[in-house]
């Protein structure tokens, strides 16, 4: 987060120096505060790994994109025809993530893809309860929850 | 070709909006219907903003249609958590074709906690282990 700021800073100081205020010069700006993080960061401890982060980034998008395609392509085809496929739950879901904005992003991303929805968070914050509308292989449910909860981590931590 | 492709994005949009409303209909109980229109109505209202970004091809639509996308993606999920959540915990019953249900041994409605099922005793309801690890992630 701190990273981030500082990448902002640094492209404001662009547009301020360059005296072009526009938003590709803005753009421009923000592409070399990242280059100079990048060079930075082995230097400063709280910088540590900020380069690293825009990759995974990128590649937890298209993943995402991705699995919000298929799942919503699911229930919109348990919805449209006349049979039911779907077997709700509720299970338990035990996370690894444990700070207040890991817990909120993991929850929002799963409540976000169709087909899951989170309900609470146990007051111990090690299980988060969720109502699943497609039961039928919880096994493979949980894999891809565990997949999805790494990729956010990998992202925060 | 770009006429084509926004054509495209705009009806899929449309039809996900459409989708999410019949759901509303079908659907048997609340949490499926949440399924059904927040998400589903998210996912059109995206495919449009792409449709109508792709269409004018200019900075300032498409950075405005981008913050709609990201604030619909914001608020969808927590509209989503919060009404589940509140249907739940008010006893609206669920399905009869619902398989399983692990949160309702764990919730307590006298005190209005809820468990884990991790607890090592009756008394302490935060693990020690656990409670270490969150000071370590605040320094």
């Amino acid at each position: 987060m701190i990273g981030f700021f500082w990448n902002v800073t640094l492209a404001l100081a662009w547009v301020a120096l360059s005296g072009s205020f526009t938003a590709w010069n803005l753009l421009a700006g923000l592409i070399f505060g990242y280059l100079a993080l990048m060079v930075l960061q082995k230097h400063v401890p709280a910088l540590k790994g900020y380069s690293r982060r825009l990759p995974r980034l990128v590649s937890f998008s298209l993943f995402f994109i991705k699995e919000l395609f298929k799942a919503n392509f699911r229930v919109a085809y348990d919805v449209a025809t006349p049979v039911w496929y779907m077997k709700p739950g509720v299970i338990a879901f035990e996370m690894e993530a444990h700070s207040d904005a890991e817990i909120m992003f993991l929850s929002s991303f799963i409540s976000l893809t169709p087909g899951t929805l989170s309900l609470d968070v146990s007051d111990d914050r090690r299980v988060l309860y969720i109502h699943a509308m497609f039961l039928q292989d919880e096994e493979q449910l949980r894999k891809d929850l565990k997949e999805l909860e790494f990729r956010i981590l990998k992202i925060m931590r | 070709m770009s006429e084509l492709i926004v054509a495209i994005l705009l009806l899929t949009g449309a039809s996900f909006m459409i989708l999410a409303s019949v759901g509303i209909l079908r659907l048997p109980d609340l949490p499926t219907r949440m399924h059904a229109s927040t998400k589903a109505g998210a996912m059109g209202a995206m495919m449009t903003m792409a449709g109508v970004a792709m269409h004018f091809g200019d900075v300032v639509v498409f950075t405005r249609a981008f913050a709609i996308v990201i604030f619909i993606l914001i608020t969808a999920p927590i509209a989503a958590h919060v009404i589940g959540r509140a249907g739940y915990f008010l006893g609206t019953p669920l399905w009869e074709g619902t398989v399983k249900d692990e949160l309702k041994d764990n919730y307590d409605e006298k005190t209005h906690s809820l468990y884990s099922g991790f607890e090592p005793a009756p008394e302490s309801v935060i693990p020690p282990t656990h409670k270490k690890r969150d000071e370590d992630d605040e320094i």
